[in-house]
């Protein structure tokens, strides 16, 4: 009988009509910030590699930096540090038992999200403009 | 299901936390290099990356990324792909890249100071 109502359950997975709670919104993109930082790595590698293996490589790894799909990319990427950070933070702090509750931990959740757009701002007023 | 699991228990979630601390210190670090450096040139990027304490830095906040790495993919894995055979070639192929990538950092931390 019971094994029988599990399997009967209804499954609701409308994504779009499930609203994500904030602290949810802030998890999945500390997982997907992880996941694109992780794609990363060798391109960066390569560019370090370039960048001190001689003077004429360094030139072309400012120069690669500069191409208008490169600083999109970066700009993703920067976003995506910024945000792990913080989030991993949130984590660290949960870790501790600190904002364990639903209003702390919605709190924090939104605190990461202010921090991160300024942050970001400051990034795309000091090196995109 | 548990031979599947290449690291399981409390070591990981302990070494996600403690490189985890290591690299955001490091970051922080680097950034403030990045801002207080200005115009710096190819010769002073040299000498910032293969100053000594900068070097011993570096390699082991790549050993400590890769770490941290290895166990957040491994959570993704477990989590999105069930298949047994392609979850072995997902692992194996994380594995392969990080390795590769922690070897070519290696190289240059030991081999590009020379150059």
């Amino acid at each position: 009988m019971g094994t029988q109502l599990t399997d009967n359950r209804p499954v609701y997975l409308n994504l779009f009509k499930i609203r994500l709670p904030t602290t949810g919104i802030v998890s999945f993109a500390h997982r997907v910030s992880g996941f694109l930082l992780f794609l990363a790595i060798p391109f960066s590698i390569y560019v370090l590699d370039l960048s001190v293996t001689s003077s004429q490589g360094y030139e072309q790894s400012l120069q690669l930096l500069q191409q208008p799909v490169i600083r999109i990319i970066l700009l993703l990427l920067v976003w995506a540090i910024v945000h792990h950070l913080l989030a991993g933070i949130r984590y660290l702090l949960l870790d501790f038992d600190i904002a364990i509750d639903k209003a702390g931990s919605n709190m924090t959740a939104w605190t990461v999200i202010l921090a991160e757009i300024c942050i970001m701002a400051v990034y795309v007023w000091a090196v995109m403009l | 299901m548990s031979s599947v699991y290449v690291l399981h228990g409390l070591k990981p979630w302990l070494i996600q936390r403690v490189s985890a601390v290591y690299i955001a210190i490091f970051i922080i670090y680097s950034v403030f290099s990045l801002v207080t450096a200005g115009d710096a040139g190819y010769s002073q990027w040299r000498e910032w990356l293969f100053h000594p304490l900068n070097t011993i830095a570096v390699g082991l906040f790549a050993i400590a990324l890769l770490l941290h790495a290895w166990i957040g993919m491994r959570d993704i894995i477990l989590d999105y792909v069930h298949n047994t055979l392609i979850r072995m070639l997902a692992f194996t192929l994380v594995i392969v890249v990080l390795i590769c990538s922690g070897l070519w950092s290696a190289k240059i931390l030991l081999l590009s100071a020379a150059m």
